[in-house]
C-alpha cells in the first residue's frame, strides 16, 4: 500500500479555487519532486497536506498510511509522521530553539508510547542533528527562527526534520534563496536522511536542487493540477524549456 | 447606579463614615494633633473630605473613568471604617502568599493595617525604617511631614481626597541618603473579613539621595468578604536613587482595587516599576510619575492577564517637566473569557523639557471573542527638540505561528501556551527578583500551559 495517495484534490481559499484536482501517489522511501512556476500552488498543496485550516478542501480525499488525512488536526498528523519544512519558516521571539523542540520530541515520543528523553540525551541528539546541516549550536538557545539567516531558516526546517524523524517530509521550496553551498548542505542533509520507511515530497522551483537530491518521480503542478509526471530528466527538460510551454497546455486541457 | 441619587448616597455614606470616626481619625497614633504630619492633620483630613465631596465617586461621564464603572463595583454596599485594628489570627492560607526561597525584608499589613504578627523584617542597614504609616508617624515623624501628601494629587483626584481623608496606616519605607538595601522589600497586603469592607490603605516610601532598593508590594485575598481598595501610593526617589517597585495584584475575582501611584523623580534617579494584575473583579491603576529633574530615567512596564470577567483599567502619566530624561513604558495584556482590559498611556513633555526620549508601547492579545479591549496611547508635547514614539495593537495570536507549532506535533493548547508565554516573557524577563519572576512564571503556566 502507498504511504500516501491523493485522489482529485481540490482546495481554496476566500472562494479563489486554488488545487483543481490533484492526483498523487507516494509509496515508501520514495522521493518525488513536486515542480511549477509560482502560484501554481505547491505551497497551498503542502499546507494543505500538513493541515493548515485556512484553506478548504471542496473535493477529493487523502490516504496517509490507509487513514483519512483530511480528517486529522495539524498536530495529529504530525504525531502520524508528516512534517512540512516551511517555504517561509515562522519567526516566534521569546520561544527558544531548545524549549521548542523539546516539547515537540516529547510530545511525539509520548505519542509512540516512549518515555520524555532525558536532558543529556536530548542535548546530544540536537548536537547531532544540527551537525546534519551545519546549524550552529548556539542558535539553539536563541529564539526560533528570530534573528536568524535566510539560510540558516532554511537548515533549521531540516534540523527540525532530523530531530523528529517523520514519514513524510514535505519540503516546500527549501533550496530558494541559498547559495550552492548552503543547497549542498541541506541536499546532503536530505539525503543523509533518506530511508526505505521515509518519503520525501520535494516542492523546488529549480531543478538545480534534483541535481543533488535525486528524485524517484518529477511531477509538474501548473494551475493546481498535476499536469505532468516522469522521472528525472523530466526536470532537465523543464531547465531548458522554462513553464511556459505548460501553461499553454494548462489551459489548453 | 449611575442614578444620581444613588451616587449622592454613596457619596453620604463616605461623608457620615467621616464624621462618625473625626474623633479617632484627628487623635492618631498616639501624638498630639499639632504634632501629626501634614496629611494626617484633622484640618487638611477635613478639606480633603470637602474635595471629594465636591468631586463626587468617579463616575463613566467622565472620561477618565469612561471604562470603569466605580458607582457599580460599590453598588453591593462596603463598610467604610477608617481600617479596623489588625488580626492576628490569619486563614492558614496567608503563607501560600510568600514567595518560596525569596530573601526580603518582609512587611504585612492585615485590612490595611501593619500587622507586626505577620512581618519579618530582620536586620536593616542603619536608618532604614520599615513599617507601618501609623508607627513612622510617632517614630519618623519629620519624614512624614516633609513627603507625605506632597505628591498624590488630592485636589482634583476624588478617590485619592477621600483616602487622604481617611489614612491611617499603611506601609511605610525610609531609606536614608547613601543606603544600599541589598535584600528587597516584600510587603504583602492581606485582605480578610466577615463583612464587605472598603479599604483605604496609604503607603509611603522615601529614598533619599544615593539610596538604592527594591520593592515588591502584593495584594493578595484571603477568605471571607470582598472588600474594595482604594490605596494610595506616594514615592519619593531622590537624586541619583535608584528604586525598583513591582505592583503584584492576585486579590482574588471578588476584591476590586484602586491603586493610585504617584512618584516623584530627583535629578539622575532612576525608577522602575513593573504593575502585575492576575485576578480581581474591578482593577483600576492610576500610576503617575513627575521626573522634575534633568537626567532622570523612567521605566514603566505592565502585564495583565485577566479572566472571567475581571476588569482591568490601567492609567499611567509620566510628566516630563524638565530636560534631558529617558522614559519607556511597555505594558502588555492577555485577556481572556469575558475580561476586560484598558491602557491610557499619557506622555506628557512640557515646553522647556527639551532632549526627552520617551517611549510607549501597549500590546494586548484577546483570546477570546467576549473579552475587550481599549487601548488609547497619548502623546502630548509642548518640546521641539524630543524623540517620542508610541502604539498599541490588540489582536490574536498569530495563527502562522499557531500552525508552525502544531505542525511539529503541539497540541494547539500547548502551542498557544508556549506563544503566550513568550508574550508574557517579555515583561517577566525584565523582573529582577528571581523568586517572583519564577512564581509569576508559573501562573502564567497554570493560565496558558507552555
Ligand atoms: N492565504 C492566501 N490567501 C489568498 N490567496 C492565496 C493564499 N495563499 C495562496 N494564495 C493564492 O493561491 C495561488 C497559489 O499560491 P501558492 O500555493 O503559494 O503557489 P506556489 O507555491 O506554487 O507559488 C496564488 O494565486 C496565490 O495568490
Ligand atoms: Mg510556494
Amino acid at each position: 500500500m502507498a504511504l500516501l495517495q491523493i485522489n482529485n484534490l481540490h482546495a481554496r481559499i476566500e472562494e479563489q479555487n486554488i488545487l483543481k484536482g490533484v492526483d498523487l501517489t507516494v509509496g515508501a522511501g520514495e522521493v518525488h519532486a513536486i515542480m511549477g512556476p509560482n502560484g501554481s500552488g505547491k505551497s497551498t498543496f503542502a499546507a494543505v497536506l500538513a493541515g493548515r485550516e485556512e484553506f478548504e478542501v471542496t473535493e477529493g480525499g487523502v490516504l496517509y498510511e490507509g487513514g483519512d488525512l483530511l480528517d486529522m488536526e495539524p498536530d495529529e498528523r504530525a504525531l502520524e509522521g508528516v512534517f512540512l519544512a516551511f517555504q517561509y519558516p515562522v519567526e516566534l521571539p521569546g520561544v527558544s530553539m531548545n524549549n521548542f523542540l523539546r516539547q515537540a520530541l516529547n510530545q511525539q515520543r509520548e505519542h509512540r508510547g516512549e518515555e520524555p528523553l532525558s536532558a543529556g540525551a536530548f542535548l546530544k541528539r540536537m548536537r547531532e542533528c544540527a551537525a546534519l546541516v551545519s546549524l550552529d549550536p548556539q542558535l539553539m538557545s536563541r529564539s526560533v527562527n528570530d534573528g536568524f539567516s535566510g539560510g540558516e531558516k532554511k537548515r533549521n526546517e531540516i534540523f527540525q526534520l532530523a530531530m523528529l524523524e517523520p514519514r513524510l517530509a514535505i519540503l516546500d521550496e527549501t533550496d530558494s534563496g541559498l547559495d550552492i553551498d548552503a543547497l549542498r548542505i541541506v541536499a546532503d542533509g536530505v539525503n543523509a536522511l533518506r530511508r526505505s520507511d521515509r518519503s520525501f515530497v520535494v516542492i523546488t522551483h529549480y531543478q538545480r536542487l534534483l541535481n543533488y537530491i535525486v528524485p524517484d518521480v518529477v511531477h509538474v503542478m501548473a494551475d493546481g493540477r498535476i499536469v505532468r509526471s516522469g522521472d528525472k530528466s523530466l526536470a532537465l527538460e523543464l531547465e531548458e524549456k522554462g513553464y511556459d510551454w505548460l501553461r499553454e497546455e494548462a489551459v489548453a486541457a | 447606579m449611575s442614578h444620581p441619587h444613588a451616587l449622592a448616597s454613596l457619596e453620604a455614606s463616605f461623608v457620615d463614615a467621616f464624621e462618625a470616626h473625626a474623633g479617632l481619625l484627628a487623635k492618631n497614633g498616639t501624638g498630639p494633633a499639632e504634632a501629626l504630619p501634614f496629611a494626617m492633620a484633622p484640618a487638611l483630613r477635613r478639606q480633603a473630605l470637602n474635595r471629594f465631596r465636591d468631586l463626587g465617586v468617579p463616575s463613566r461621564k467622565n472620561e477618565a473613568w469612561k471604562y470603569t464603572n466605580i458607582p457599580e463595583a460599590l453598588a453591593a454596599g462596603f463598610a467604610v471604617s477608617p481600617a479596623a485594628p489588625p488580626s492576628d489570627a490569619l486563614p492558614a492560607r496567608w503563607r501560600d502568599c510568600l514567595l518560596p526561597g525569596l530573601n526580603a525584608h518582609v512587611v504585612a499589613l492585615v485590612n490595611g493595617r501593619f500587622s507586626s504578627a505577620h512581618s519579618m523584617i530582620g536586620d536593616l542597614p542603619e536608618g532604614v525604617a520599615i513599617c507601618g504609616l501609623e508607627t513612622a508617624a510617632t517614630t519618623c515623624p519629620d519624614i512624614l511631614r516633609r513627603h507625605l501628601g506632597r505628591y498624590a494629587d488630592w485636589e482634583t483626584e476624588s478617590l485619592t481626597a477621600l483616602n487622604t481623608a481617611f489614612a491611617r496606616d499603611g506601609l511605610f519605607v525610609y531609606v536614608p541618603k547613601g543606603t544600599v538595601l541589598e535584600k528587597p522589600i516584600y510587603a504583602l497586603h492581606l485582605s480578610t473579613t466577615n463583612e464587605r469592607l472598603f479599604l483605604q490603605p496609604r503607603h509611603l516610601l522615601v529614598f533619599e539621595e544615593n539610596a538604592q532598593a527594591r520593592i515588591v508590594e502584593r495584594y493578595c485575598g484571603l477568605e471571607g468578604e470582598a472588600t474594595f481598595t482604594n490605596a494610595v501610593t506616594e514615592i519619593f526617589v531622590g537624586e541619583r536613587a535608584v528604586v525598583e517597585t513591582y505592583l503584584v495584584q492576585d486579590p482574588g475575582d471578588e476584591h476590586s482595587v484602586v491603586s493610585t501611584t504617584q512618584a516623584y523623580q530627583e535629578a539622575a534617579s532612576t525608577f522602575s516599576t513593573a504593575t502585575i494584575t492576575l485576578d480581581g473583579k474591578v482593577v483600576r491603576n492610576n500610576l503617575n510619575v513627575l521626573p522634575n529633574a534633568p537626567h532622570c530615567e523612567t521605566h514603566l512596564y505592565g502585564l495583565f492577564l485577566p479572566a472571567g470577567d475581571t476588569q482591568v483599567d490601567n492609567r499611567t502619566l509620566v510628566d516630563h517637566a524638565k530636560p534631558d530624561c529617558v522614559s519607556n513604558e511597555l505594558y502588555k495584556g492577555v485577556l481572556n473569557d469575558r475580561a476586560s482590559g484598558v491602557f491610557n498611556g499619557k506622555v506628557f513633555v512640557r515646553q522647556d523639557a527639551q532632549r526627552i526620549n520617551a517611549f510607549q508601547e501597549n500590546k494586548t492579545i484577546v483570546l477570546n471573542n467576549e473579552a475587550t479591549m481599549n487601548a488609547k496611547p497619548e502623546l502630548e508635547i509642548y518640546a521641539d527638540d524630543v524623540k517620542c514614539s508610541h502604539g498599541a495593537t490588540t489582536g490574536q495570536l498569530d495563527p502562522e505561528a499557531l500552525f508552525y507549532l502544531r505542525s511539529r506535533g503541539m497540541s494547539k493548547r500547548q502551542a498557544q501556551g508556549l506563544l503566550l508565554h513568550a508574550f508574557a516573557g517579555d515583561i517577566l524577563e525584565r523582573i529582577s527578583i528571581e523568586p517572583l519572576r519564577e512564581m509569576l512564571d508559573e501562573r502564567v503556566t497554570r493560565l496558558f500551559g507552555g
